[in-house]
């Protein structure tokens, strides 16, 4: 049997000089170097002088949104604000 | 034949026949990611064989373009390295392959890009670029593959071992190539292997790969002698323009 | 409360703000864009064979770099949708899995055969061309990551029909062989490209909704006509004709009328009854079973290194 998945990577690239890196979106790699190149051949098309950055998804925090309009509820113990909470049920799909 | 007619078309051979391969894996990579990168890398052996080719047909000076040359010459006529028209295989076998000739590649474009012809310097410099993203790309596998499980480092060592002999075709030194040399428009390819087996020794210690006993070289390819796989090869390719000589596309 | 949340919710979409990954979402409009998406995606990947299989044979060594950049594009699709599925708490591999079982859907028409040059010409053209139409108005679709992902699909999108479009007029104003080609892959390819809108809207049973929650914008005939308003006149331009005696331009309406479309062919072709459903899933799953080891090397790979680096800097501690 397959071990897991390789890890996801998000990327962020800064396509000029005197811009500041953005999130551009993420890959699967086994480990950075191929992040790097993968995110070279997918996000920029190899373009020149772009410098990419590579971060582990999981190494990432990010703050709960209780600070925008869609204001619900603060508290953080709320396990839906967790994606990987939903386990997603074999429903029949229509096209 | 002109020594740099010649010439030309082998690097144009060697392009157009590994980007002919690795068009084969669009869609049926290891992994989506990988299935990119093969196809970018495959990209570029098209885009070089283009110019090489192009500039081969100016040379020759018959109204031959780049796909009169790619589609209307028999295999005979075909001038790649034997290396290049060996089978996909599995993933293993044609990432070393690519090593193998992206070995070869870096320092052969390094060279053409100093060359006293303008116009092969400004394509080569092209190449180079792309050319040490291919070596960084194979080389990297070689070492994943070489130093992951036991399952990919006994195939790639096989696939190691099975390509090595046909790496000759590369550096063989003849008129042609030697006229490139005197002259300054190109490199005496014959020079380029100690760059090479540099590129292979680091790459397989790396990798903890062997290199095996040597065994007798099989040549070919710069003359037109190839091997079974490059008439199923061209078959296929060319199919269109030769059932239709007269359409343009 | 949970109903209070939900108005919200509809409220705040309906105001064409963007939800994010983090963002409380009714539990239905989850399970909708993982479904949406995933099979947005695996559209792209599985799409890739039809096309892919002309890469070897294309006639000329420009037609065969633009294939292989427009096909390896659908990959980046793919990827790029993936990604935004993933947002949503699935994992890719699980996506996968799901297609090469058989139980995912993807986009019918890549169950068609593409059997002459001439089809990747119809391919881009018209499969791309109603692809652009469904996926333009996704740009501004209320999840974020997926609006994010359709931005760079759309942008790389435009220059897939326009090669389709070329190859055609390429054809048809080449040799008799050669139009003989361009046409019978119009014909093949016309009523499986307007089936892509999906079915008629008294019959579409998740529009409503899906609307309502900004993820859709047109409905399938809006779209479907969109389309054939559009592409008839650019067969007539090439000298093509589209395969519908019924077809008519009406006067009174601004539109054309088209004949009756062949739903039972559609049903069952999403039923896994089409010419090529068996072949898609088989490659895509010979790739994926062949390519296991590959991934488990890499993966290996990786965490000897990590083993290695990590007892390396305990040495040096
Ligand atoms: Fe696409
Ligand atoms: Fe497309």
């Amino acid at each position: 049997m397959e071990k897991k998945q390789w890890p996801l990577w998000e990327i962020f690239i800064r396509s000029r000089q005197g811009l500041s890196h953005r999130h551009v979106g993420s890959l699967h790699a086994a480990d950075a170097e191929m992040a790097l190149e993968n995110a070279r051949d997918v996000y920029t098309r190899r373009q020149e002088g772009a410098s990419i950055w590579v971060i582990p998804a999981d190494r990432i925090t990010a703050s709960s949104p209780d600070e925008k309009d869609l204001l619900f509820d603060p508290a953080d113990d709320k396990v839906y604000r967790h994606p990987t909470f939903y386990d997603l049920p074999d429903e029949v799909k229509h096209m | 034949m002109s020594p740099r007619f010649e010439y030309l078309l082998r690097l144009g051979d060697d392009a157009l026949i590994l980007g002919q391969q690795l068009g084969f894996w669009t869609g049926h990579g290891p992994v989506l990611e990988e299935d990119i990168a093969l196809t970018n890398i495959g990209l570029d052996q098209i885009g070089q064989s283009r110019a090489w080719l192009s500039m081969a047909g100016k040379e020759e000076g018959q109204g031959r373009d780049e796909d009169r040359l790619a589609f209307h010459r028999d295999q005979h006529e075909f001038r790649n390295a034997l290396l290049t028209e060996r089978p996909n295989g599995h993933f293993g076998d044609t990432i070393a392959r690519q090593f193998l000739f992206d070995a070869y590649a870096v320092p052969l474009h390094d060279a053409l890009s100093r060359s006293r012809d303008p116009e092969i310097a400004a394509i080569a410099k092209k190449c180079a670029k792309e050319s040490a993203y291919h070596l960084k790309h194979s080389r990297g596998w070689m070492v994943r593959l070489g130093d992951g499980t036991e399952e990919s480092h006994g195939k790639i060592q096989q696939s190691l071992n099975g390509l090595l002999p046909y790496v000759g075709d590369l550096f063989v030194s003849d008129a042609s190539s030697q006229t490139a040399q005197e002259e300054g428009w190109g490199v005496d390819l014959a020079t380029l292997r100690p760059q090479w087996e540099s590129n292979l020794e680091s790459a397989l210690t790396e990798s903890g790969l062997e290199r095996p006993k040597a065994t007798p070289e099989q040549l070919g390819g710069r003359l037109g002698r190839h091997t079974e796989q490059l008439s199923f090869l061209l078959a296929e390719m060319q199919v269109l323009p030769r059932t239709h000589p007269e359409a343009k596309w | 409360m949970e109903m209070d949340l939900l108005q919200r919710f509809e409220a705040y979409v309906a105001s064409e703000k963007k939800i994010e990954p983090k963002d409380w979402m009714p539990d239905a409009y989850r399970k909708t864009l993982v479904r949406q998406i995933s099979q947005h995606a695996h559209s792209e990947i599985v799409g890739m064979l039809p096309e892919g299989n002309w890469i070897s044979r294309a006639p000329s060594l420009k037609r065969k770099a633009i294939l292989m950049a427009k096909v390896q594009d659908e990959a980046g699709h793919g990827l790029y949708l993936y990604s935004a599925c993933e947002t949503l708490g699935v994992e890719r591999d699980d996506l996968f899995r799901d297609l090469h079982i058989g139980k995912a859907k993807y986009s019918s028409i890549f169950n068609y055969p593409t059997l002459n040059w001439a089809d990747i010409g119809a391919v881009g053209w018209l499969v791309d061309g109603a692809a652009i139409m469904n996926q333009v108005p996704l740009c501004k679709c209320s999840y974020g990551p997926y609006a994010r992902a359709m931005v760079r699909v759309c942008k790389e999108e435009s220059f897939h029909q326009r090669q389709g479009f070329q190859i055609m007029m390429t054809l048809a104003q080449g040799t008799e062989a050669q139009k003989a080609m361009a046409q019978d892959a119009l014909n093949r390819w016309w009523w499986p490209s307007i089936m892509m809108f999906g079915p008629p809207d008294d019959n579409s049973p998740n529009s409503a909704q899906s609307m309502a929650w900004n993820i859709k914008r047109f409905s399938n005939d809006e779209l479907r006509q969109k389309f054939i308003d559009l592409t008839v006149p650019q067969a007539e331009l090439i000298g093509l004709t589209i395969p519908d005696a019924d077809l008519q331009w009406n006067e009174d309406t601004g539109h054309y009328e088209h004949g009756p479309i062949d739903w039972e062919e559609f049903n069952n072709v999403i039923a896994g009854h089409g010419p090529c459903n068996k072949e898609r899933l088989a490659a895509r799953n010979k790739a994926w079973d062949d390519g296991a080891w590959v991934r488990e090397a890499a993966a290996a790979h990786a965490e000897k290194r990590a083993q290695r680096k990590a007892s390396e800097e305990s040495a040096a501690a």
